[in-house]
């Protein structure tokens, strides 16, 4: 039945390197596909934006890139705030230390902005609306004292921080923001209330805000204890070269 | 020696199929790639994520079982019947065509598959992973250190760390779910002894 002996006990015999070629192949089509990423990566995701926006199972989101956003959490549980018990504690060098409620908040007025944002591992989520407070008329209402330099974020889960120079903080295009895809950002998003700084890498948009404190000098956040670059600037730091978002 | 009779099976002819070393290798690897690709999951599925959290400690953890993932085969290289298995993996012959066309025909019968120890799929699969698990150690470097990599390059190595990750878990999918459907392969490699029957219908050429 079997035209073909094998050679040894093992039947295998000498027989050809097809293993040894296949696993240098694999190496070589992985190389590849580095120097190609850049062009590939072009394709999948307008194929993927495209395909996601009519898929109701959302299957595609979990592809790669395959649109919105993906969950990134440094603590393993976070609490729910809501309107009831949420509190934003402004402190630090200023003249009027405060506390902010959820309604007080609101009663502010509002800024919305529409940038794509871009997530320093590569995903890049384009025109998502984000309104809120600019964290510029926060500041002005405390009234930043004299040899202030810094402003600091902390976050009610307890672990995560950031950070801005005040020249950065007191830019328009960074809010205290109350709603995402303009809808009441959600405790996935980092909701109630999160920093969103528009030209910089996501991580700086730090979720479930708690705290602002005016400082000195600049402090490094989480990430940035971690290696992320302090001046986080799309395209412009972190070693990548995304288009700018802001 | 006859074998101890104290189970129905046990009263087959039982033949040697894999000594310890290469099922110290098996373990060991299964054992890390279990654990890169749970800590994938965790990273990567919104779901499972939310539940998890902890990302600095999750991420380490990925990291370090996948720097070591080709360690023990690179350990069990040292034992001289692990070479033996490497080798007999590496070498395709003319019979190995004849069993990849016949899962091309989708032709089951055992005599259209003939085999040595090892079947053309597990030669193919055995290379395949191994080239797959370097390609996925080294743009996993590119994107763990980030320094060390000029513009763009981080962002390429993500690409095809994300996509090969998802080729990797299907390809891994097939190969558990085939060892499911085997229970006398999977005693092969857990006891390192098979039937002999079993030996003789699945690796027809083999000669232990």
């Amino acid at each position: 039945m079997n035209p073909e002996q094998p050679e040894d006990e093992q039947g295998e015999g000498k027989g050809t390197p097809i293993g040894r070629r296949v696993l240098l192949g694999t190496l070589g089509l992985g190389a590849l596909g580095v120097l190609a990423a850049p062009a590939l990566q072009r394709g999948t995701e307008s194929f993927l934006a495209g395909a996601s926006d009519k898929d109701p199972t959302g299957l595609t989101d979990l592809l790669p890139n395959g649109g919105g956003f993906r969950y990134y959490s440094v603590t393993s549980s976070v609490p729910r705030k809501d309107a009831a018990d949420y509190r934003l504690k402004v402190d630090g060098l200023v003249a009027r230390p405060g506390t902010y409620t959820l309604p007080d908040l609101r009663a502010l007025p509002q800024t919305r902005l529409v940038r794509d944002v871009q997530c320093v591992t590569g995903w890049r989520v384009p025109g998502t609306p984000f309104e809120g407070v600019r964290l510029s008329r926060l500041l002005d209402a405390a009234g930043v004292r004299e040899g202030a330099g810094a402003v600091r974020f902390t976050c009610f889960d307890g672990a995560y921080s950031e950070s801005l120079t005040l020249r950065q903080a007191r830019r328009a295009d960074v809010l205290v923001a109350l709603r995402m895809q303009d809808k009441d950002v959600s405790h996935a998003h980092g909701g109630p209330v999160r920093l969103y700084v528009a030209p910089m890498y996501f991580y700086k948009s730090a979720k479930w805000l708690s705290g602002i404190t005016v400082t000195e000098d600049v402090r490094p956040g989480y990430w940035e204890r971690r290696g992320y670059d302090v001046d986080a600037w799309v395209g412009r730091s972190n070693g990548r070269g995304d288009a700018p978002t802001s | 020696m006859p074998p101890r009779a104290d189970t129905p099976e046990r009263t087959e002819a039982r033949v040697h199929r894999f000594g310890p070393a290469a099922r110290a290798v098996h373990r060991a690897t299964a054992l890390l790639m279990g654990l890169c690709v749970a800590t994938a999951a965790f990273l990567y599925v919104p779901q499972l994520a939310e539940l998890v959290g902890r990302r600095a400690l999750v991420v380490r953890i990925h990291e370090w079982s996948g720097l070591a993932l080709p360690v023990p085969v690179l350990v069990g290289a040292a034992a001289r019947a692990f070479r033996a298995e490497l080798g007999f993996l590496n070498r395709f012959g003319p019979h190995d065509r004849v069993w990849l066309r016949a899962v091309l025909r989708r032709d089951r019968r055992p005599a259209s598959r003939p085999a040595g120890k090892f079947n053309a799929g597990q030669k193919l699969y055995a290379a395949w992973i191994a080239g797959a698990t370097l390609v996925m150690l080294g743009t996993g470097l590119l994107m763990w250190f980030t320094r060390l990599t000029p513009l763009q390059w981080r962002t390429s190595a993500t690409f095809v760390h994300d996509w090969l990750a998802l080729t990797i878990g299907v390809v891994l999918a097939g190969h558990i779910g085939m060892a499911l459907g085997d229970p006398e392969a999977r005693r092969g490699m857990r006891t390192g002894r098979v039937g002999r029957a079993w030996a003789e219908r699945e690796h027809p050429l083999w000669r232990p």
